[in-house]
């Protein structure tokens, strides 16, 4: 277990400073890119916790697309090499509560769902036992059964957002 | 099957030791393989354009790349005063670490039949002879080939000039596009094979020749992935990223010295890596008839052999095609390979699901098709529609990248 928690507090370090630096840095490519890291270092973390197919996810679509798609519009737009003075809002404090706040709800669900439960230990489970409880299987499982209603409104929304998307990009 | 037997006994340093080998193997294959691969590209263009290619260094200019190498080496280093240093110094990895990643999870030998599972004994450890087998291997192969874009998009924003950018931004299109139809032909072999691990992919493969996955899942997902591969490996006809012609050189302008050589050591990396998966994925990977001998031999001779039929392919077409307009290619991804792939991923859970309830086989065929041939056919009279309701001139809208930055 001793490994685990050096490797965790490894990752846990990166990914905040990574995200500081997201909205220190002052270029934008930059920020992007420091987006990366802090993702990189949560699907890291899903590693850890044997959540391969989660991990594996996170690096696909939102290293894969998401960030691509954000670096391709700031490409497509304003590719500014160096430092932009224009990046900075008063908004700051307005941003620091609702950190604060998402911090503290997401704090206060963990400790009143989980409390002092520990996960239980890998020592004795064997690999099968392992790929049927968490394996991609037992996800793709989960979803269609358990979680099939909320599984097909995201599918909507999605649809919903795609077609608002070409509607607004379409000009005539 | 549950993964590489190597770690089923705890941990140790013999398990290291093999581990750290099996990479430098598997390194070395990789990075000697780009030397001849190079030397091969070269020879073959040359002698389908009736030229001699390199014969100056080494036996049939075979030193060539060798000498090209340290000559990179010793160039000056160049870095262009506007370029985003920390940036521009990066790029070039982000390049050649996927393109070596995605290779650890090909098997490049192994004996699947006869009861085997494909292990080979290693020092009294069973292993597989692939460097990794991670239970989400398909997803990992997608997820390598989305951060390779990272090094052409990162590369061309950096060097802070203008050729490089244009090229980084059609490379990003051009990937993100075809990831997509990628991703979705490979669904249809997962399907068929019931796992996301290479190894077992292979394993499932290992019968007669009608389990190859080509055969199995009737070519179309292997035709898309073949297009969407070349695509994602900016390989000819679709090397609009760095169009010669048009953007000097693209992403990779305002490189020089070895930064350069490491973008063209992944370029061909991808290469030989793309076509071990293809074979791996669809081809059965080392899976072929023993003639005599012991069987292991003959597994890595027939991975080696569909590899070479592949690598000679992917230089024939660059030799053959021109290259696609930037609109032709985005139709060709968008509006045929993720439909038709997409589609055939249909028919097969259709065919498939009609096989686990036990219904009439030729009636699920049949019934399957012609669904699959009626939304095709409305898919391409939707398009028809929209066209003609735009106003109807013969090549569309030109895509947004091209037509606002070019």
């Amino acid at each position: 277990m001793i490994a685990q928690n050096i490797a965790f507090a490894i990752l846990a370090l990166v990914a905040t400073l990574a995200a500081l630096r997201v909205v220190t840095t002052r270029n934008v490519v930059h920020a992007a890119l420091y987006l990366v890291v802090v993702l990189a270092s949560v699907g890291a973390l899903y590693v850890l916790l044997a959540a391969e197919f989660v991990a594996a996810v996170q690096i696909l679509i939102y290293i894969g697309a998401i960030v691509v798609l954000f670096l391709f519009g700031i490409m497509l737009t304003r590719a500014t090499i160096g430092v932009e003075s224009d990046l900075d809002n008063d908004q700051r404090w307005i941003a620091a509560i609702t950190g604060l706040f998402l911090l503290g709800v997401l704090t206060f669900v963990l400790v009143e769902s989980f409390g002092d439960d520990q996960l239980p230990g890998l020592a004795g489970v064997s690999r099968e036992e392992l790929t049927a409880q968490r394996g991609t299987g037992a996800v793709g499982d989960a979803i269609f059964s358990t979680y099939l209603v909320p599984f097909e409104v995201i599918s909507v929304l999605l649809l919903a957002a795609l077609v608002g998307a070409i509607v607004l990009a379409r000009r005539d | 099957m549950t993964g590489d037997p190597l770690f089923a006994d705890g941990f140790d340093w013999v398990v290291l030791a093999i581990l750290v080998a099996k990479a430098v193997i598997g390194f070395t294959i990789v990075v000697v393989g780009v030397i001849f691969m190079i030397w091969f590209e070269r020879k073959v263009v040359a002698d389908m354009q009736n030229r001699i290619g390199p014969n100056r260094a080494g036996r049939w200019g075979l030193g060539q790349t060798l000498a090209d190498g340290i000559k990179l080496i010793f160039k000056e280093d160049l870095k262009p005063d506007r370029a985003d240093k920390p940036v521009f110094r990066l790029a070039p990895y982000l390049s050649v670490v996927p393109a070596f990643l995605t290779f650890t999870i090909v098997p490049i030998g192994g004996v699947f039949t006869g009861g085997n599972d494909g292990g080979v004994e290693l020092f009294g450890r069973r292993t597989w002879m692939q460097v990794a087998d991670p239970p989400v291997g398909v997803l990992f192969l997608l997820a390598m080939s989305s951060i390779a874009v990272y090094g052409i998009m990162l590369a061309g924003w950096s060097s802070g000039s203008k050729y490089p950018l244009l090229g980084s931004v059609r490379a990003t299109a051009q990937m993100v596009s075809y990831e997509a139809a990628l991703g979705l032909s490979v669904v249809a072999v997962v399907l068929l094979s019931g796992s996301l691990s290479t190894h077992d992919i292979v394993a499932a493969q290992a019968g007669s020749i009608f389990d190859w996955n080509v055969i199995a899942t009737a070519a179309v997902p292997f035709v898309v992935f073949c297009v969407a591969a070349t695509a994602e490996l900016n390989r000819p006809p679709f090397d609009l990223v760095e169009a010669e012609q048009e953007l000097v050189g693209g992403f990779h302008t305002e490189y020089s010295s070895i930064r350069f050589g490491m973008f063209y050591l992944a370029e061909f990396m991808n290469t030989i890596t793309m076509s071990a998966i293809i074979v791996t994925l669809f081809l059965g990977g080392p899976a072929g008839p023993v003639l005599f001998g012991p069987p292991l031999i003959w597994g890595t001779l027939w991975f080696t052999l569909k590899l070479l039929v592949f690598l000679f392919i992917f230089v024939w077409l660059r030799a053959t095609l021109p290259r696609y307009r930037y609109d032709q290619l985005m139709d060709l991804g968008w509006k045929r390979l993720i439909p038709l792939s997409l589609g055939w991923l249909l028919v097969i859970g259709a065919i498939s699901i009609g096989r686990d309830a036990g219904w009439n086989r030729p009636l699920t065929l049949v019934g399957a098709f012609s669904l699959g041939v009626i939304s095709w056919a409305a898919l391409i009279g939707a398009m028809r529609v929209a066209k003609l309701r735009r106003g109807g001139d013969e090549f569309g809208e030109l895509s947004t990248a091209t037509e606002r930055v070019g």
